[in-house]
């Protein structure tokens, strides 16, 4: 177990290496203007090279990599240029970190909930009107863009609710819509897994057994079928945060909300490049960890899926 | 029983006439008879594909869509897309105009036929989709082959999958959008940049699996050319994963524009698209009675996406060799 943490926390800092670097080298393949707002034509040659100098984006690239982990080791992700001009990008964005925090963890064990209760419901009365209704809705929300039915939600479930249309954190009745809609696809997701495991647990021999020897629907259910199923549903963990992180960016820009996903969107439109650069690399990290922590959790759940793993079967 | 008879001293079979038997004729053929199995695995997926009748009938209703779709411009009393009309009275341009009979679904706030660019758009989406999907199966399957086949890649190509895997589709496509000028192409390559790593981890399992299953040994022990186990062996297993991926791959793709469009690296607006119409459409949803230019363009998006979901779903049941009788 304690193997494999580590074996996995390692490979997760590659990664993290891996990604942060290629991030770092991407964005120098963009024009230097673009790091000067609209002050760029203003500027004659030799201001222009002067102002390059300063920035550092005269030296070669390795010199400019090994600056920017100089940075990051000390906690500096780089100044806004656009968004707000000379403002340490870390300060910008502490502020903003509990809102996407709250309505992360939020959305996460709101779909874990009513996606895990739904499966049981429809795995119980397979075939029946629940199952017919969860399906439905599975291959509505696959099937159907999430920026498109997250919109029409905005539109007309604030209207029916008669909640707030835009975010506001004095108004507690702002808080509710955007959660329950970045927890609607993880939702499906879990919803349509517990419903398949269980399905297939339900179809086993020992079941039978069960069922033989006079134990109670209700005991076959709660001892065996779903706990059994709850084992391999640990994987979608990972996922359904990765899903979540996707939605908050979606999300948190379509009601406003002051978290990181809004700010992405914002500062993307507005060609705000350290912005962008340091944002990318905090919504991977995010992803890596969140990925991280879900096959540790999988790994205590299960013992055997250690020897699975090692063949890189996730 | 038996015992019971040799204590009694009767021989077994003494008391039946022979008259009641004939001898059986050596037939040859019968031996091939039964040793014949006129199984087909396109009959038979065909034949499963068909008792689903919800998605026989998303079949033909996206047939008839799809049909249309590319007929439309040639189809008479059809408008261009990306005119803009004038009135001819005031010389002003035609703006919102309500869906009436000269415009089937009104026009867009700066006087364009949204009936036509809705089938404009759709034509983008879907030459898009189809592109990101075959690009996506090709790469896919070519990669998944060779890792799954080649033991002594396994170990380090697993390491780069997971590498790669960790990190969340959304900020590979956001960068490469970012990064790329926006356009038709980019959004190929950004989408094509991610959406193959799935499908390359879900063949490279299967051939794993399957390659040394003991009704493989056997046939390669019968001496079965290894073309032959390739093709109706391991394929038919694989067919089903890859026509699902690639048929999901569209509605994926349509989805990815939307976002990429609402975050503003889509494609230009001077193409139409769904999700430049979907965006459009947002930006004047809070006027109830403009809000068709909205409400159109979901509603043939959503019957695109939910009918290739649920046939992909279903025809990925059918061609499964385990669903067959």
């Amino acid at each position: 177990m304690l193997r494999y943490t580590a074996k996995r926390l390692i490979q997760s800092f590659v990664t993290l290496f891996i990604v942060v670097t290629a991030v770092f080298l991407l964005m120098r393949l963009l024009p230097v203007e673009g790091y000067f707002g609209d002050g760029w034509d203003k500027l004659d040659p030799s201001q222009r090279t002067a102002a390059l100098d300063r920035m550092g984006l005269n030296d070669p690239w390795y010199v400019q990599l090994g600056h920017f982990y100089a940075g990051l080791a000390k906690g500096d992700l780089g100044t806004s240029i656009i968004y707000r001009r000379d403002v340490p990008i870390t300060e910008v964005i502490a502020p903003r970190i509990p809102y996407s925090m709250y309505f992360g963890i939020t959305a996460t064990l709101l779909a874990l909930a009513v996606g895990l209760s739904l499966g049981i419901l429809m795995a119980r009365f397979k075939g029946r009107f629940w199952d017919k209704t969860g399906t439905a809705y599975i291959v509505f929300v696959n099937a159907v863009p999430s920026a498109v039915y997250l919109l029409f939600i905005q539109l007309y479930g604030t209207d029916l609710l008669s909640l707030p249309l835009l975010f506001d954190k004095y108004k507690l009745s702002s808080w509710v819509l955007p959660a329950i809609s970045m927890s609607l696809g993880g939702t499906a997701g879990y919803a349509m897994w517990m419903r398949r495991y269980m399905v297939d647990e339900l179809n086993k021999d020992y079941i039978k057994l069960a069922r033989a020897k006079g134990m109670p629907n209700k005991q076959i259910m709660v001892r065996h079928v779903m706990r059994n199923a709850f084992v391999p549903m640990a994987q979608y963990l990972p996922a359904a945060i990765l899903s979540t992180i996707s939605g908050s960016i979606y999300i948190e820009s379509l009601y406003s909300i002051p978290g990181m996903g809004g700010l992405l969107v914002d500062v993307i439109q507005r060609q705000d490049n350290p912005m962008v650069q340091a944002l990318v690399l905090i919504f991977s990290s995010v992803g890596i960890i969140g990925l991280f922590l879900g096959d540790v959790l999988m790994a205590i759940f299960d013992p055997r899926i250690k020897l699975v793993k090692s063949e890189g079967s996730r | 029983m038996k015992g019971g008879d040799t204590d009694s001293g009767v021989v077994p079979g003494d008391d039946i006439d022979p008259g009641l038997f004939d001898f059986a004729e050596f037939d040859e053929n019968a031996g091939e008879r039964t040793g014949y199995s006129d199984y087909s695995y396109w009959r038979s997926t065909f034949k499963v594909f068909l008792k689903n009748r919800v998605a026989v009938v998303l079949l033909v209703l996206l047939g008839a869509l799809l049909l249309f779709t590319f007929f439309q411009p040639f189809l008479p009393g059809q408008k261009l897309p990306t005119k803009i009309y004038i009135d001819p009275a005031t010389g002003m341009q035609l703006r919102n105009q309500t869906p009436n009979a000269e415009f089937w679904f009104g026009t867009n706030s700066i006087g364009q036929d949204l009936w036509s660019r809705i089938w404009a758009g759709t034509r983008t989406s879907l030459l898009l989709g189809f592109i990101v999907g075959i690009v996506e199966m090709v790469i896919g399957i070519a990669f998944g082959a060779v890792w799954g086949y080649v033991r002594k890649i396994d170990r380090v190509v697993t390491e780069i999958y997971n590498v790669l895997n960790n990190i969340p589709t959304t900020i590979i496509l956001l960068l490469m959008a970012y990064i790329l000028r926006p356009g038709f192409r980019t959004m190929v390559i950004a989408m094509c940049a991610t959406g193959w790593l799935g499908l390359a981890r879900f063949v490279r399992n299967q051939i794993v699996i399957i390659r040394d299953r003991e009704y493989n040994l056997a046939s390669r022990c019968l001496g079965t050319p290894t073309k032959r186990i390739v093709a109706r062996n391991l394929l038919p297993y694989l067919v089903s994963v890859i026509m699902l991926q690639t048929a999901l791959s569209i509605p994926g793709t349509i989805g990815w524009e939307v976002f990429l469009t609402y975050i503003g690296l889509g494609l230009p607006v001077s193409i139409p698209s769904l999700g430049n119409l979907v965006n459009e459409g947002r930006l004047i949803m809070m006027a109830p009675e403009l809000r068709y230019q909205l409400i159109f363009p979901t509603i043939v998006l959503s019957l695109i996406t939910i009918s290739f979901y649920v046939l992909g779903n279903a025809f990925s049941d059918a061609s499964d060799p385990r669903n067959h009788v």
